[in-house]
């Protein structure tokens, strides 16, 4: 008789081990997640200036929309603090999100596969940042249910964890839709 | 896959109640040894399908294909190389390795056991008919047949299949030979075997004896349509645009020629069924019931619900 009540405690002790190591494990990827992003930011820090120099030769008229991009560049290399990153990182997209635009307007540089070959390469790197934040945001919402939901929440904040926040938008300008002035005619 | 294992536990017990008897004891041997001749043949289909697959369809790797192709398809390549590593992000997963299939049919597979070692194989219709956004949509099915471990359930279900069916062969075997069920008219103390109990017990084995492969089949295959619909909405999870997929998959059915690459044995594998088979294409109840992926229209529709592009249902 007193096998019941000892199998009992056998099974919520197995269940809490279970349950403590899932969470441990989610936490670890949630941020790996968010250092992902870090990777794939770099990169795109990497992959600019081949760009600009791609471009360069036949998009003489558009120097300031280079220049912005190099110097938006610049400044979110040398960002100090998270917040600051994310700030300067939002202003390099909308950079680079003008650079492509204004490039379509150029017959040259669109028949040109190298520069076709580059487009795709921003092109992916962008996605690539975009996916990043999305994964991070989807194991970030995993982790925090696991731990809000009925029997994990009861012990979850006594052994240290706690909800993470998810990626979001800090700039009113991010959410804003960009702006393109394609007026200005190729030469 | 409950209805599996109670399938194989009636075959099996009939076959200990009925043959075995006494000495048998408690121990379902007939049920074990089933059970481990499909696992054994399984498991090397796990560990070793993929390059299996992989080799019969004549896939070459695009890292090979980027190196020697002209120009034009060369952004294609990357195109596809790239798609595939942004829904290896997304997804949370090991990059698989990439490779096309030099088919002109529209159709698509992944192979492996899971993340980290894991395979996704386009044909070269379909790197010519879709363009970049299509394509991710189904990359991105193809990766949640991954990240599901689809290859895995599917083994599994297939070993069982085969389990089932050698199970009803020995049994019918046994039954013709062994003359029936012994009955010992003077035990007491035996329950099974005698009194109507025992008379319901053995209709009932002889009717799984013969429906048995036919029904484990219709399992297996109804499985398998139910994770079609999963890695569909997997993948729309992944990529947050089910509609991409949704036109890729009209596209691929339009083209509706068999895939002649891809042999029976990856079927169930693809996005498409690639044998072109008729069951695929009608709707109706034999039709639903042996078919390996569910109607295209079916899909294209439970794509555009998630999209709130559609209203019934």
């Amino acid at each position: 008789m007193i096998l019941i009540p000892i199998l009992l405690i056998a099974a919520i002790v197995v269940w809490a081990i279970a349950s403590y190591n899932k969470l441990v494990g989610t936490r670890n990827q949630v941020q790996n997640g968010w250092r992902q992003i870090d990777v794939q930011l770099k990169r795109r820090h990497d992959l600019i200036p081949n760009l600009v120099n791609a471009v360069k030769g036949s998009m003489d008229f558009e120097r300031d929309t280079l220049t912005a991009v190099m110097e938006a560049r610049a400044k979110a290399q040398g960002a100090t603090g998270p917040a600051d990153a994310a700030q300067k990182e939002g202003q390099l997209t909308q950079a680079l999100g003008r650079l492509i635009a204004v490039a379509e307007n150029y017959p040259t540089l669109k028949s040109n596969d190298n520069v076709k070959m580059l487009q795709e390469e921003l092109s992916a790197t962008e996605n690539k940042v975009g996916f990043a934040r999305q994964f991070y945001n989807d194991i970030a919402t995993n982790f925090n249910t696991a731990q809000q939901v009925f029997p994990a929440n009861l012990f979850a904040a006594s052994f240290g964890f706690k909800p993470v926040e998810l990626f979001q938008i800090t700039e009113e300008a991010d959410r804003a839709v960009p702006t393109v002035d394609l007026s200005r005619k190729p030469g | 896959m409950t209805a599996f294992v109670a399938f194989l536990l009636v075959l099996g017990l009939g076959f200990d109640t009925f043959f075995i008897g006494v000495a048998g004891g408690y121990v379902p041997v007939g049920t074990i040894v089933a059970l481990l001749v499909g696992a054994g043949s399984s498991l090397a289909s796990y560990y070793h399908g993929d390059r299996a697959v992989l080799l019969a369809t004549g896939a070459q790797r695009v890292e090979d294909l980027e190196a020697s192709a002209p120009e034009a398809d060369r952004l294609k390549l990357r195109q596809l190389a790239n798609v595939v590593d942004e829904m290896a992000i997304a997804a949370g997963v090991p990059r698989p390795a990439v490779y096309v299939v030099p088919d002109p049919d529209p159709n698509a597979f992944a192979t492996g056991r899971g993340p980290g070692y894991a395979s996704i194989a386009v044909t070269r219709g379909l790197l010519d008919s879709l363009d970049r956004e299509e394509l991710q949509g189904v990359v991105a099915h193809e990766m949640s047949h991954v990240r599901n471990l689809d290859v895995r359930v599917m083994t599994v279900v297939a070993a069982m299949v085969g389990a089932v069916a050698l199970l009803s062969d020995w049994a019918s075997r046994g039954m013709m030979w062994g003359g029936g069920p012994r009955r010992r008219d003077d035990d007491d103390d035996r329950e099974g075997g005698s009194g109507l109990a025992g008379i319901l017990f053995f209709v009932l084995w002889i009717v799984a004896i013969v429906l048995a492969p036919i029904l484990a089949q219709a399992l297996a295959m109804m499985v398998s349509r139910q994770r079609e619909y999963l890695a569909d909405a997997s993948g729309a999870e992944l990529t947050r645009n089910p509609m991409s997929l949704a036109h890729a998959l009209e596209k691929i059915e339009a083209a509706d020629a068999p895939t002649r690459a891809i042999g029976r044995g990856a079927a169930h594998l693809c996005i498409a069924d690639p044998l072109g088979r008729q069951m695929n294409v009608k709707e109706g109840f034999w039709a639903d019931l042996f078919a390996s992926h569910p109607p295209m229209a079916a899909r294209i529709a439970a794509l555009q619900q998630m999209a709130f592009q559609r209203r019934d249902l």
